[in-house]
């Protein structure tokens, strides 16, 4: 077996490593109590040596990557949304031989299978570096402000779980609404994996040639039924699907076909579950996150922002500087990816600032490690896909 | 405004919520609080008491850390809402109404409302960069408002603290256990063990650890401070130099701004991923995308004028060195450094035409044109030459009969040309195209027949300098020290206090990590029978507590 | 406690004053930016040494005392070409009044240069700024670009753009030594 499908199978066998650990630590949770017990115990041990096992299974997935690639497998979309997933797991871990909370694997373990099986969606293959990354801090970097970025996601679960044991969801209030909100939003990311996977088994493909923005044509490969035709599309493939409605040549309608459907499957998912469970999500959630001491995932929360604030500035904003400076001949050029590098640095100044002069602490302290978490997420993926820039080489 | 006098005798400054001292509420408001706050450790940040001139209120304004958060948050959302839309310096254009009409044909109304708010150019602002001052001074008056008083009440402070001051920490326990001086000295081992600094008065202990780490928050607004200061000092003359420059291939050109520095492009390279040669895991993706750049790279002699010559001067060029200029691979001399950051490939250099007899194609010697340097003469075999009249580098059509050219970029060249011949000794003139030939003066004999050219790539270079880069370093280093001083360390405060009515009280502080000075305090408890403690925040544990009782 | 009022009062403007001066420094600068890296009316003429097309050298500071009307042009410049005859004119006028004239092309070939000055037969002094060296010490954009020298070296006027017969003879009046 060659190094590349190699490292494909230690990512498989991590992703289900994953998935199994999280139902060990339901089972802790379920059994533990205020005081420790000898069956926690049990599940929690045996919970925590599964994730060790596939994070160790993970690094070997990117260590052999690194190997069949020959450089960091940190360059294109699909590889670091990998490498972050995994580093949310390492986070968690760390998180995890401190505070000794299953409550915490209960709820990370599924964000990092998510976050992977997401990356998974994109192409997958070995990539050869564009001389602009072709460079050591290519590694420093990009690895530095992933681990940052994953210590910090650490908070948002912990202020997650924080709201949801807190937030009396028999009642009708902002909060129960926006709880609901994020696990409708987690879903449509299911949504997202399961559409892409469905239409790729079912091999769905159709061509369509269109005008861009700068009035030449071009070609453009549906991997999904286009919902939405690209400016003055073509159907190339034979009987290929007429687009339903057609976008102005700024609008990416591939981008938004594939939105489109995530949204679409997502909110099916949802219903369905509703229907079955006929209770909110958040609610079916509630009771396993009953027995987990607010006090402490309130300080969970703000020390992993505190253990991650630094190491976030240090990869994402002083490693960035030196290398643009290296590469592009200056330090800052307010290029979209380094802009919301600064707005998450800025974001978590103002959370430490909150908590520690205005003393903002519990639920309030929790929606902003939530709000963080989404500004993260949209500046790890929404600024690569949407916004134009130097980093959109994914 | 008054000092306030403890009743401990303390005299502390007017504004002091916590006597520096012994630590007594010292007015109402924090009398009625049930865990006090320890932010500054209750003392009176200067700002909040004076104020009655206008220097006064600037001042305060910018101390409140409440301004300086919305200022951030301000901040934050500009430079949000400049990522909607590229911004102009990404934008393929040079002049206000080209801009203009980008933002407009490529963005619509939206685009053109976006130019026209400023927004398109946000982070050059007035406003923009006003924000950034104002966090700038926000920074300089908070710290200094707020680090001195903390010096000075954590150097004050006493290792006997009154009771209401203990009885407000967040981690506190009384009782009456059967504690004795033994047991004290058990405390004060074990603390030390623990890497505590204990400090004892009488029946009371004072154990404290990473007090430095208080110093985190000031040492990180310090390296902010200076990293401003770097990005202000690139404002001066001579601190920061940006320039571009194209360099083609065989050409040497001065470096901009560099006093006597000149470049020669050797050669400009440029490679793609083959499959072939490159390893077979990179094949797919090659498949998928097309062609992948590899190298971006200009070949070239950096040579250094004599000493005090002028501009203009062109001989006694001293070579430097060579370099290959690659991506991530700047040419570094005096404080510059010279980037690849842009390529026009197959730029026409020379061209090679045949004289020829245009109805038999029988040709009469050929010659080649240097397009940087055209020669009036081309001397042929036997009797033929060719006299070039005129060039026109980018040639555009006649305007009155006079060819016109518009800029002196080979990009369509055409050429005013006399055939001799000794058929012809007086010339028969020609106007030679690519792909066409006019005969302005009549039907000729002979004809220019285009034979090849020969092209050259020009590389775009960026010129730097940044004499500022030390000081921004400075200053990231400074602010990285502070945010680790501050976030991987926590000041740890332990009191144990024997009372005279033979109660035993602990409390403890700490600003961050409160699980770490728990597991401490229980260590210490441990061995020396200290009475349990509540952590008076921890509601579940509170509330479970209460359960059990009500269940029993 | 009066004392230490005022102490305060003053230290508290003075650095507020420091402050707000250097920011508003910077962000008129950043402003002016453009502005500030081309040299302005008042600077120091940078010295240059060309070779003109009669292989003649042209060195700046020889012509101390006198006034250079400097010219830079291209031939492909459009205005440059039309206002090149009227500099022509004004050159046989003055050259005999202390005011030079001198005309640097911007990086053309000869054959270039000698076909433009044979078509419209011009006299005065003509270089050619071979490796852009001149042009970039006085940041030339756009063409036509005129400086005028005074007799001291100094700059005394930037035109940017056509000028007319009249104008140059003003401003050749303008750098005439008294």
């Amino acid at each position: 077996m060659d190094m590349a499908s190699l490292s494909s199978t230690l990512l498989f066998i991590a992703f289900v490593a994953y998935l199994i650990a999280t139902f060990l630590f339901g089972g802790a949770v379920k059994s533990s109590n205020t005081q420790t017990t000898k069956s926690f115990d049990r599940w929690g041990k045996l919970a925590i040596t599964v994730t060790i096992l596939g994070f160790i299974a993970n690094i070997g997935y990117f260590i052999t990557r690194w190997i069949a690639a020959g450089h960091a497998p940190v360059s294109n979309l699909f590889e670091f949304t990998t490498a972050f997933g995994m580093m949310v797991v390492g986070a968690f871990i760390l998180i995890y031989f401190i505070y000794k909370t299953p409550a915490l694997g209960l709820f990370a373990l599924p964000i990092a299978v998510l976050i992977i099986a997401y990356a998974s969606m994109f192409p997958t293959e070995i990539t050869p570096l564009i001389p602009a990354l072709k460079s050591y801090w290519l590694t420093i970097h990009v690895i530095t402000a992933a681990m940052g970025e994953a210590i910090l996601a650490i908070s948002a679960v912990a202020g997650f779980i924080y709201l949801l044991k807190n937030i009396d969801l028999t009642k009708k209030s902002k909060e129960r609404f926006w709880i609901e909100a994020v696990m409708y939003v987690l879903v449509l990311v299911v949504g997202f994996v399961v559409s892409t996977l469905s239409f790729s088994l079912a091999d769905y493909s159709a061509e369509y040639s269109y005008i861009s923005k700068d009035e030449t044509e071009h070609n453009i490969e549906y991997t999904m039924p286009a919902l939405f035709g690209m400016n003055e599309s073509v159907a190339i493939t034979e009987g290929a699907l007429d687009p339903l409605i057609e976008m102005p040549p700024l609008v990416n309608a591939k981008k938004l076909t594939t939105v489109v459907w995530s949204i679409l499957i997502g909110s099916v998912i949802y219903l369905l579950l509703r229907l079955i469970l006929r209770k909110r999500l958040a609610t079916v959630l509630q009771p396993l996150t009953k027995k987990s001491n607010s006090q402490l995932m309130d300080e969970i929360g703000y020390r992993s922002v505190l253990i991650g604030f630094p190491v976030f500035t240090l990869g994402a904003l002083i490693f960035a500087m030196i290398w643009a400076h290296e590469a592009w001949s200056r330090f800052w050029g307010w290029d979209p990816k380094e802009v919301w590098a600064l707005i998450t640095f800025l974001f978590y100044a103002v959370f430490l600032h909150l908590r520690l002069s205005k003393g903002w602490e519990g639920k309030k302290s929790a929606w902003i490690a939530l709000i963080g978490f989404i500004i993260i997420m949209f500046n790890l993926i929404a600024v690569n896909l949407i916004l134009a820039g130097l980093h959109s080489y994914a | 405004m008054d000092k306030i006098v403890c009743t401990c005798g303390n005299v502390n400054p007017a504004g002091t919520e916590l006597c520096e001292s012994c630590g007594r509420p010292l007015n109402d408001e924090t009398k009625e609080k049930k865990i006090v706050d320890m932010r500054y450790e209750g003392s009176a940040r200067r700002s909040q008491t004076y104020n009655k001139t206008i220097i006064d209120k600037v001042w305060n304004f910018f101390s409140s850390v409440k301004v300086g958060m919305w200022i951030i948050v301000a901040i934050l959302v500009a430079a949000a809402i400049g990522t909607i839309l590229p911004q102009v310096f990404y934008v393929p254009a040079t002049n206000e109404t080209d801009i203009a009409a980008y933002y407009e044909r490529i963005y619509g109304t939206f685009g053109t409302l976006y130019y026209q708010l400023g927004l398109s150019d946000l982070y050059s602002s007035w406003w923009f960069q006003g924000l950034v001052g104002m966090l700038g001074i926000s920074l300089v008056i908070a710290s200094l408002d707020r680090v001195i008083p903390l010096y000075k009440s954590l150097k004050k402070q006493k290792t006997k603290r009154h009771i209401s001051f203990l009885k407000r920490q967040r981690v506190y326990g009384i009782g009456k256990a059967d504690v004795s001086e033994e047991s004290l000295l058990k405390a004060e081992e074990k603390l030390k063990e623990l890497k505590y600094n204990v400090k004892r008065e009488g029946n009371a202990i004072l154990a404290e650890r990473g007090r430095f780490s208080r110093w985190g928050p000031y040492v990180n607004h310090l390296g902010l401070i200076i990293f401003l200061f770097g990005v202000m000092l690139r404002a001066l003359p001579g601190f920061y130099v940006d320039e571009t420059m194209w360099l083609r291939e065989g050409e040497t050109l001065y470096v901009p701004e560099t006093h006597g520095y000149f470049l020669e492009s050797k050669e400009f390279i440029y490679e793609t991923y083959s499959k072939e040669e490159s390893k077979e895991v990179y094949g797919e993706a090659i498949d998928r995308v097309g062609t992948i750049a590899k190298n971006y790279q200009t070949d070239v002699a950096l040579y250094k004028g004599p000493e005090g010559a002028v501009a203009g001067h062109t001989e006694d060029l001293t070579f430097e060195k060579e370099a290959s200029i690659q991506v991530n691979k700047p040419i570094k001399f005096d404080n510059f450094s010279v980037f690849q950051m842009d390529f026009r490939l197959d730029e026409l250099a020379t061209m090679t035409f045949q004289l020829q007899d245009k109805q038999t194609q029988q040709s009469f010697g050929e010659f080649t044109i240097d397009l940087a340097d055209p020669q009036p003469i081309y001397e042929l075999n036997d009797g033929y030459k060719v006299e070039v009249m005129d060039y026109y580098a980018d040639f555009t059509g006649f305007e009155e009969g006079v060819p016109q050219s518009q800029s002196p970029l080979p990009n369509n060249p055409a050429f005013l040309i006399k055939m001799y011949s000794p058929e012809f000794p007086k010339g028969e003139t020609s106007f030679v195209m690519i792909k066409e030939t006019v005969e302005p003066l009549g039907e000729n004999q002979h004809k220019i027949a285009f034979q090849s050219v020969e092209t050259r790539d020009v590389s775009g270079l960026t010129v730097r300098k940044d004499l500022t880069l030390p000081l921004l370093a400075l200053g990231g280093l400074i602010f990285m020290i502070g945010v680790a001083q501050g976030a991987y360390w926590n000041h740890r405060r332990i009191w144990i206090q024997l009372l005279e009515d033979g109660q035993t009280v602990i409390a403890a502080h700490t600003n961050k990590n409160w699980l770490s000075v728990k597991r401490d305090l229980d260590k210490v408890t441990d061995v020396a029978h200290l009475p349990k403690y509540l952590d008076q925040q921890d509601i579940d544990s509170l509330e479970e507590k209460v359960d059990k009782v009500e269940g029993v | 406690m009066a004392q230490s009022k005022k102490q305060r009062f003053y230290m508290r403007t003075a650095i507020l004053a420091v402050l707000v001066v250097a920011i508003v420094f910077t962000v008129y600068s950043n402003l002016n930016k453009e502005k500030n890296a081309v040299l302005q009316v008042g600077d120091k003429a940078p010295d240059f040494v060309l070779v003109d097309m009669d292989g003649t050298e042209r060195r700046l500071s020889d012509y101390k005392g006198q006034g250079v009307f400097l010219n830079f042009w291209g031939t492909w410049c459009k205005p440059c070409a039309k206002e090149m005859p009227a500099m022509d004119n004004q050159y046989a006028e003055f050259t005999d009044k202390g005011v030079q004239t001198l005309a640097i092309n911007i990086g053309e070939s000869d054959l270039k240069v000698n076909s433009f000055l044979n078509r419209y037969g011009l006299t005065f002094p003509i270089a050619i700024d071979r490796n852009k060296s001149v042009m970039e010490s006085y940041n030339i954009d756009p063409l036509p670009t005129t400086f005028l020298v005074n007799p001291e070296g100094k700059i005394e006027k930037i035109i940017k753009g056509e000028m007319t017969e009249e104008d140059i003879a003003n401003f050749m009046d303008q750098i005439k030594p008294s």
